[in-house]
């Protein structure tokens, strides 16, 4: 095993044991991205000289007993969220200098935990699309097959956890952004309740459906590190003061008596047969395990992608009117202070983002809310609602995370609906708030990974971490990309 | 239901975004299919009450106290073009 094979647990043991220097740990991980990153391309930005001086301070508390669960630990950060002084992109060529110049309220609190930040990663722009294709910047390789797609918005993310170049990262998921890449990436990926985690300094996307959330290689990582960055803020008047608990101590070994759901509306027609065999094998796990498994119905579900499609965009055209060339990003000249939008808005910008305000500013156009956007919010409740009967009867569910294995570059880039309806099995939990995470679950036949996406009630994330933990034990799924 | 170029032009006013000829064509079928899709809502029943954006809880509000978030020079620094403690741009009133 290689170092950088390592999970934050072990790294944290080894570094408070004195196994292992924190200067060792990143120097390796830093090293790891020299050799990789030129073909895998995760990271946009990497700061090596701020990494290694803050890896020796973390060597200082280590040595003098102030350190912390996260001391020391190399994480990567998705280029949408702001750490002070670092470049802060979103995959944009309209942000392409812009330097941050406040820590976003996730960076501010792992920063008290000391971990190590190594660099800023790869993105779809301004987090709109499905397998970072949308980046400005070039898009991410997936790394269990460098012809494919690491899914999206938060692939470099995904990609950087799964090759090794990171011990975690952070992520945002407006429709799946963190849980898709990170099924097709081999890792665990979490999208907490709307409202757990405080989105100050993040740019905003869908700001009803954003979330931060966390990629790691195992269950309990993702634990350790949620543990640290939810809870309210008061920047953010959307983050809701419920009581974070001790997620770590919440892990289960068994599922004795937990009730699953299977929605059997996302067990129809339409998934790769591979990928469905691999996702009843898993239910199989939770039998073993003890849970009791049941069909429910979230009758609504045929409609979550439209609710989507609708709400997204408006959101997406009313938060992106402030890439103006005023006041920040690229700027570029005209003879009227109106031209100035319009050059700088229509060079700065790509073809995706410009669809997608299009459909946003349509939408929400004088004669046209009522029947979209209006539409859309009431559509929104019922879904909400058929989560919340659903939960009256099961602890959590299970579905696919994706309906299909990573695609090769291209292949759906051409047709923006086609790229949309790969959304399908994720879009619903953030149209209804509830949290997800994917849990890698098996391997194709190609040997591409298949996630599996848990999904829990409002604000009870600990089913999650307890049930993904003890179905990745049972599980003992050992895979690593070759590069 | 089909989008016009003219309706494509407004759009693109409404977001200050301006596209070429071909760009336009291709927008007025992208949007027209994405529409398309999302008419399905239609076939919804939806009654829901008037609190349409209604959240769980009531809205959190933080005490109304000034403090530096971020340092002034910080902020005005990114601009493209200042006037002392101003954003400077081109007139807005003929």
């Amino acid at each position: 095993m290689e170092l950088t094979d390592i999970t934050l647990k072990e790294a944290s043991r080894k570094l408070a044991s004195k196994g292992i220097s924190a200067r060792e740990l990143v120097a390796a991980f830093l090293n790891r991205v020299k050799q990789v990153d030129k073909s895998v391309h995760a990271f946009l930005s990497v700061y090596e000289n701020e990494a290694l001086a803050c890896a020796d301070e973390a060597d200082g508390r280590i040595l003098d007993g102030t350190s912390f669960s996260l001391t020391g630990i190399p994480y990567a950060v998705k280029d949408c969220i702001l750490v002070k002084g670092a470049k802060a992109t979103a995959g944009s060529k309209i942000l392409e200098n812009y330097i941050a110049p406040y820590d976003a309220t996730v960076i501010k609190k792992l920063k008290d935990q000391t971990p190590v930040m190594i660099g800023k990663t790869n993105m779809d722009e301004f987090a709109m699309g499905s397998s970072t294709e949308n980046s400005a910047f070039g898009p991410t390789k997936n790394p269990y097959d460098l012809d494919r797609v690491p899914g999206g918005s938060s692939g470099g993310s995904a990609a950087a956890v799964a090759a090794g170049e990171a011990i975690f990262a952070l992520g945002s998921d407006t429709g799946g952004s963190v849980r898709q890449p990170a099924a097709f990436c081999g890792v665990v990926g979490l999208k907490p309740t709307y409202g757990r985690v405080s989105r100050h300094g993040l740019m905003a996307m869908g700001s009803s459906l954003d979330q931060i959330g966390v990629f790691s290689k195992t269950v309990e990582d993702c634990a350790i590190v949620f543990g640290q960055i939810a809870g309210t803020d008061e920047r953010d008047s959307t983050s809701l003061p419920q009581p974070v608990p001790d997620y770590v101590n919440l892990l289960k070994e068994d599922l004795k008596g937990i009730k699953v759901g299977m929605p059997k509306e996302y067990f129809g027609d339409g998934m790769d047969k591979e990928v469905r065999k691999v996702i009843e094998d898993s239910i199989k796990v939770f039998e073993r395990l003890g849970a009791i498994i049941e069909e429910v119905s979230l009758p609504h579900s045929k409609y979550a992608l439209s609710v989507y499609y609708v709400i997204m965009p408006v959101e997406v055209s009313a938060n992106l009117s402030r890439y103006d060339g005023i006041r920040y990003g690229l700027s570029l000249p005209g003879q009227t202070l109106e031209e100035v939008y319009y050059n700088t808005r229509s060079e700065g910008l790509g073809s995706e983002t410009k669809r997608r305000i299009m459909i946003g500013a349509y939408a929400s156009s004088a004669g046209y809310y009522d029947a979209y956007y209006k539409k859309a919010i009431q559509v929104r409740r019922l879904i909400r609602q058929d989560f919340v009967e659903a939960f009256k009867k099961v602890d959590i569910m299970v579905t696919p995370t994706s309906p299909n294995r990573p695609w090769k570059f291209g292949e759906k880039s051409k047709d923006p609906l086609l790229m949309y309806l790969e959304d399908i099995f994720t879009v619903g939990l953030n149209v209804a708030g509830v949290p997800g995470i994917s849990v890698p679950s098996g391997v194709l036949e190609d040997g591409l990974p298949v996630g599996l996406q848990i999904i829990a009630p409002h604000f009870a994330e600990e089913r999650l971490f307890a049930s993904g933990h003890a179905f990745e034990k049972a599980l003992d799924l050992k895979i690593k990309p070759k590069l | 239901m089909a989008i016009s170029q003219e309706e494509v032009e407004r759009i693109a006013r409404l977001a200050r975004l301006k596209f070429d000829g071909p760009e336009k064509t291709k927008l007025q079928t992208e949007l027209s299919a994405i529409l398309n899709y999302v008419d399905q809502l239609k076939e919804v029943e939806a009654k829901v009450s008037e609190s349409e954006f209604e959240t769980e809880g009531a809205n959190l509000m933080r005490d109304d106290v000034a403090e530096v978030l971020i340092d002034r020079e910080e902020l005005l620094g990114r601009a493209p073009t200042r006037e002392g403690n101003f954003f400077k741009v081109k007139s807005v009133l003929d």
